[in-house]
């Protein structure tokens, strides 16, 4: 049949989509470890770094369209190539949340660190690895797996509504903590920001293996009924 | 859906002893081009030459079950078939103009379908149908000259202004376009679309973007079974689910190149 070479390319794309998932969860971690050391020169690389994936983001979109237009790809394929476009557009955005953590680090320039929660490594870890399940299970078409993954996306929010909880005790106590207090709200938001993205990323595997489109974010709301939590402050970036 | 224009039950179309189309269920939806789609030899054509009782030109074709129009199955013994013909018109792959000026290849169908009126009011028909196919800017000064003389596409729109003449209710197409270039393939397309707000469209192509491109629904014929020779309609639905979310494996592969 015709489809060799076509299946040959879309292997190819997804390897491609893979390869700037694995970039942009590590600058998740990078970033998040650079801002609790505090360590100026690592989050200047993750900035930088962030025009390569910017940049890798590009040239995969460039490569669905041409796909699109080339192959006229329908039903599955469609979807797929479809999904593409946004799985890597959530990519960049998780990216710019990663930078968005170094730029914090950077602009704190010498003020000193408070003591750091354990719960943000933690943050970062869990959307890493919600990232890198996402993937596999869209490279994989796993809907079963990309409707478990949102699950985990509660465990972040969890984590964050500790962080805010702690941080406006501290807050409480000695008021002029207040804009170191911001910075590291600003970070933590980023991480959990970058979690509902992977949740994003599961609607639209979901979506290129079975053509239903779902929305999974709901957490949050629920979180805020039960738990009368913060309202979500807005990133600066 | 409302009432649609053709409701086909229980359809079976028999060669001889070959039963080429088994048991076709399908509702064709009222003013919408509707497409059928599937592989070579899976009876797309018999099924479109079915819905006018065209096959029975075919001395060995026998047909069951009823194709419903207007209420009344067009295979009662009470139906004129040539009645039949002209309020369910079929276009065909390659366009078959008379070889006859351009003005009595719609006037000459005209006469024999009874039309009484003068000189000025055949005038008028003949320009309303070629309007009606997009052809009259093209032709209006060489009305006298020989159909044959036009280019494919113009020739395979003439030969749709000639149906249009006989102001059927439905259009048949089958593979109207696959002897015509891409330009003209879309001249054919866009005079569809604007045909169907008067008349109920059914196309057979191999075609399958063109499918996708110009009709509301497809219907989808595949081979009854491993082995089998007779084909059946196993998905009929919207385009636009057809081409981003069949409901059939079969389909899907169809759709996707994987099949075959």
């Amino acid at each position: 049949m015709t489809r060799k070479a076509f299946e040959q390319q879309l292997r190819g794309l997804l390897e491609k989509v893979l390869v700037l998932g694995s970039m942009v969860g590590q600058a998740l971690l990078e970033s998040t470890e650079a801002f609790r050391k505090r360590d100026l020169e690592t989050s200047r690389r993750v900035v930088e770094r962030d025009r390569e994936i910017n940049g890798r983001r590009f040239a995969l979109e460039a490569l669905t369209i041409g796909l699109i237009a080339t192959q006229q790809p329908v039903a599955g394929d469609l979807r797929l190539l479809a999904a593409v476009l946004e799985i890597v557009g959530e990519l960049e955005r998780i990216g710019d949340y990663a930078k968005g953590i170094a730029i914090i680090n950077i602009r704190m320039g010498d003020l000193l660190q408070l003591p750091m929660p354990v719960e943000i490594t933690t943050m970062a870890q869990r959307a890493t690895d919600m990232l890198h399940q996402a993937l596999v299970a869209f490279v994989n078409e796993d809907a079963e797996a990309a409707r478990a993954i949102p699950k985990e996306d509660d465990k972040v929010d969890a984590l964050y509504l500790r962080i805010y909880r702690d941080l406006m005790g501290q807050i409480v106590r000695d008021p002029s903590l207040i804009e170191r207090v911001n910075w590291l709200l600003w970070a933590a938001h980023n991480l959990e920001r970058a979690a509902d993205r992977v949740t994003n990323i599961c609607e639209r595997t979901v979506y290129a293996i079975t053509g239903e489109m779902t929305e999974m974010d709901v957490t949050w709301d629920e979180l805020e009924k039960d738990n009368g939590g913060p309202p979500r402050p807005c990133s600066p970036f | 859906m409302e009432q649609p224009a053709l409701d086909i039950r229980n359809l079976n179309v028999y060669y001889g002893n070959f039963l080429a189309i088994k048991y076709v269920n399908l509702s064709i939806p009222r003013n919408q081009i509707t497409a059928i789609i599937g592989p070579s030899g899976v009876g797309k054509s018999t099924l479109l030459r079915a819905l006018n009782r065209m096959n029975e030109l075919v001395p060995t074709c026998r047909t069951g079950g009823e194709v419903l129009f207007d209420g009344q199955n067009i295979y009662d013994p009470r139906v004129d078939p040539v009645e039949v013909r002209r309020r369910i018109g079929m276009v065909f792959q390659k366009p078959n103009p008379f070889p006859k000026s351009i003005y009595e290849n719609i006037a000459w169908g005209l006469r024999i379908n009874g039309f009484r009126g003068n000189r000025a009011q055949m005038d008028e028909a003949v320009e309303r149908a070629l309007r009606a196919a997009a052809l009259w800017d093209e032709v209006r000064d060489k009305l006298h000259q020989s159909g044959l003389s036009l280019s494919g596409g113009q020739q395979q729109r003439l030969c749709i202004a000639r149906v249009i003449a006989l102001q059927p209710e439905v259009i048949l197409l089958d593979e109207p376009a696959s002897a015509l270039d891409p330009i003209a393939t879309l001249k054919i397309e866009e005079l569809m679309r604007e045909l169907k707000r008067d008349y109920t469209i059914v196309i057979v192509t191999h075609n399958m973007q063109q499918a996708a491109r110009v009709s509301d629904y497809t219907a989808m014929m595949m081979l009854t079974g491993e082995g089998e020779r007779s084909g059946t309609v196993i998905e009929f639905d919207l385009t636009r689910t057809i081409f981003t979310n069949p409901r059939d494996k079969r389909t899907e592969d169809y759709v996707t190149g994987r099949f075959g």
